[in-house]
């Protein structure tokens, strides 16, 4: 029989590789792998870097606030109450109870960031996990998972947020649980139909011949074709969230006052809508530029993602 | 040092001899369920009472139309799949018992699929797809990546330019070559190609023809070479095994069954193949319409609707697989002496 291969003998007749297919070229290029063209494509968008420069900016916002808060943001003044947009030390007007707003707006960004994106991240992680093993195993398994969370569906998701909301009680911690409730089943469901298309792939197949574990498989092979459009489905919850939890905390649901979060913000001073409507609007349109943003990066993301398999 | 360590000696790993069959594959059925609009329960009968043996060291080709049966052998040759009923002997051991389990047999046994591109994880490098079966059966991380660069560069693709690539960087030959390299990081005996060269073009589908002879060759390896291509089985295979409709309609050595066939399915698939001599090519097609449907298949011999032999006795009687030559087994009627077809006798004295 023939001698052993091995790398270095290889080496030597390397001229005897058989040319044809594999076709001359110039030198080795190091492949940047997918998500290296994933990044390629996103810093060419437009949209989705400026859509990201914003969210980096409130996040760093969020992390400096306490520093970089030109007045105390819990320090009130019954003679300086609703003061207007451009005031000369309130820049952005002052609340129901004479705290400076721009204050309290970029400290409210720690906590309506931390109430939107913490119960999106953790239902990720459960959902996906989830999904993928129904995706994968099928069967009854599959059945009795998807049709529990079937259930979930059947309501609107503000009222289930409420409802479990109001079941578990106010605050920070209840209001992420109940959030995070409300995630998993639909991040579940789109990790299940991910999965579900790539499981009858060839290369599955080639990996249970190969006598790997199911969920080695599941880690190892099918975690990194369905982690992309299911990590792209959660960023578009983002926005989503942040609405929901700001919902919360207007109903009173979520974070108490006096703590500054801008759902909070906006409910206390719908008692003003009237006497200043414009500082009274102003956490909203924090809410909306920062969810648009989300919903902006996550549109990039996807069409970065849209490579040929 | 060898990185392929046990591969050189195809011999270290023989139980039962030479002259015993490598695998050995009797009454094996696969019927899938369908449900019709009546709300009748059927089945398709895609695999439908299948015998052959495999023999150490030769390449069996299994040819047939479309919807014969031949990826669903596959697939239940490979388990990947669970047949109804039938048994396999691995060298003289039932797989899937005690003696051989699947995860035992399947390090022995592996398969090349047809689609190159399906076949490769499209978010892994071409090495990490050899290296990973090594690993998932205890070979430690280092050692299994030596071994796919040390495939690799067997296979004919230089290691320090293709083992980062990703499947959709490379051309499909290259990629076929990459699904042969890992079929081989196991150290199986035996090989099962299902289409493997199909879809690649003329030129590339040649080499890959002779890289598999070489590598047989090197790794004792054992083939079995499914295709719809007449002429590529007749260069690699030993024996061929013509399918018809989830049954084996012939069975024989290559020259026999090419050359000389018994059945009149085999005769019409070698008619149906285009000629390149312009004074020679076919006027009619020999093989009329689609095969029929396997969820209600004819009566007697599935073959006799579109059969030009085709008697009333093969409506009614089902031909066994007999022996009309050495090593060749035929399963219809007018090849066998006292079948009751009229052609029957004269034909067997002539054979």
């Amino acid at each position: 029989m023939t001698a052993p291969i091995t790398a270095a003998s290889m080496a030597l007749d390397g001229g005897v590789l058989s040319a044809g297919d594999t076709a001359p070229e110039a030198a080795f290029v190091p492949s940047r792998g997918f998500w290296g063209h994933v990044g390629h494509r996103l810093v060419r968008d437009p949209v989705a870097m400026g859509a990201g420069a914003l969210i980096l900016l409130v996040v760093l916002i969020a992390i400096l606030a306490p520093w970089i808060t030109p007045m105390d943001p819990y320090k009130g003044s019954m003679l300086r109450r609703l003061k207007h947009v451009g005031d000369a030390t309130y820049w952005l007007g002052s609340d129901e109870l004479g705290r400076d707003m721009i204050s309290r707006l970029m400290l409210g960004a720690r906590l309506s960031l931390f109430i939107g994106v913490t119960p999106v991240l953790i239902a990720f992680v459960i959902g996906s996990a989830i999904g993928i093993l129904a995706g994968y195993v099928g069967g009854w398994l599959n059945t009795i998972l998807m049709r529990t969370i079937d259930v979930f569906f059947a309501f609107p998701s503000v009222l289930l947020a409420i409802a479990l909301s109001g079941a578990l009680g106010a605050g920070i911690f209840n209001s992420i649980v109940s959030l995070t409730c409300v995630f998993v089943p639909q991040i579940a469901r789109v990790a299940e139909s991910v999965t579900t298309g790539i499981r009858k792939r060839d290369y599955i197949d080639a990996a249970k011949l190969s006598g790997a574990s199911p969920l080695t498989i599941m880690r190892v092979q099918v975690l990194g074709n369905v982690v992309g459009p299911i990590f792209v489905y959660a960023t578009s919850l983002i926005s989503v969230s942040m609405i929901l939890a700001s919902g919360l905390s207007f109903l009173g649901l979520g974070v108490r006052p006096p703590e500054p979060e801008w759902g909070l913000m906006l409910n206390t001073l719908r008692t003003a809508i009237y006497a200043n409507p414009v500082v009274a609007a102003l956490p909203g349109v924090c809410i909306f530029i920062v969810s648009i943003a989300f919903n902006l990066f996550s549109d990039g993301l996807r069409a970065a993602m849209e490579i040929r398999q | 040092m060898s990185v392929i360590p046990s591969a050189p000696d195809p011999f270290a790993r023989d139980r039962g001899g030479p002259a015993q069959p490598l695998l050995s594959v009797s009454g094996l059925y696969k019927h899938f369920p369908v449900r019709k609009a009546g709300g009748k329960k059927q089945v398709v009968r895609a695999v439908d009472g299948v015998d052959f043996d495999v023999l150490k060291g030769e390449t069996l080709g299994i040819v047939g139309e479309s919807g014969c049966g031949k990826s669903t052998t596959a697939k239940l040759l490979m388990g990947l799949i669970e047949r109804d009923s039938g048994s396999l002997l691995y060298d003289g051991q039932a797989v899937g018992e005690r003696v051989m389990p699947w995860r035992s047999y399947r390090r022995q046994v592996q398969m090349v699929f047809q689609d190159s591109y399906a076949s490769l994880n499209p978010r892994m490098t071409v090495e990490q797809s050899i290296a990973f079966g090594p690993k998932v059966n205890g070979v430690s991380g280092r050692e299994a990546v030596e071994r796919a660069r040390a495939l690799l560069a067997r296979v004919g693709l230089e290691p320090k330019r293709f083992a980062g690539r990703y499947p959709h960087e490379i051309s499909g030959g290259q990629r076929q070559r990459v699904n042969i390299a890992r079929s081989l990081a196991l150290e199986p005996r035996l090989v099962l190609l299902d289409e493997a060269v199909s879809a690649l073009d003329k030129s590339v589908e040649a080499q890959v023809l002779n890289l598999l002879l070489d590598l047989k060759a090197e790794f004792g390896l054992t083939y079995i070479f499914i295709s719809h291509d007449l002429n590529v089985v007749r260069f690699i295979s030993d024996r061929v095994m013509v399918m018809y409709l989830g049954r084996v309609s012939e069975i024989g050595p290559s020259d026999t069954v090419l050359d000389a066939p018994a059945h009149p399915y085999t005769e019409a698939l070698l008619a149906s193949m285009p000629s390149l001599d312009p004074d020679n090519r076919t006027q009619a097609a020999l093989l009329q319409g689609d095969p029929p449907n396997p969820i209600d298949p004819p009566s007697g011999c599935r073959f006799h609707p579109r059969c030009t032999l085709a008697e009333p006795i093969c409506s009614e009687k089902e031909p066994p697989l007999d022996t009309v030559g050495p090593l060749h087994r035929v399963s219809c009627l007018a090849r066998q002496p006292g079948s009751g077809h009229s052609a029957a006798p004269a034909r067997a004295l002539a054979a």
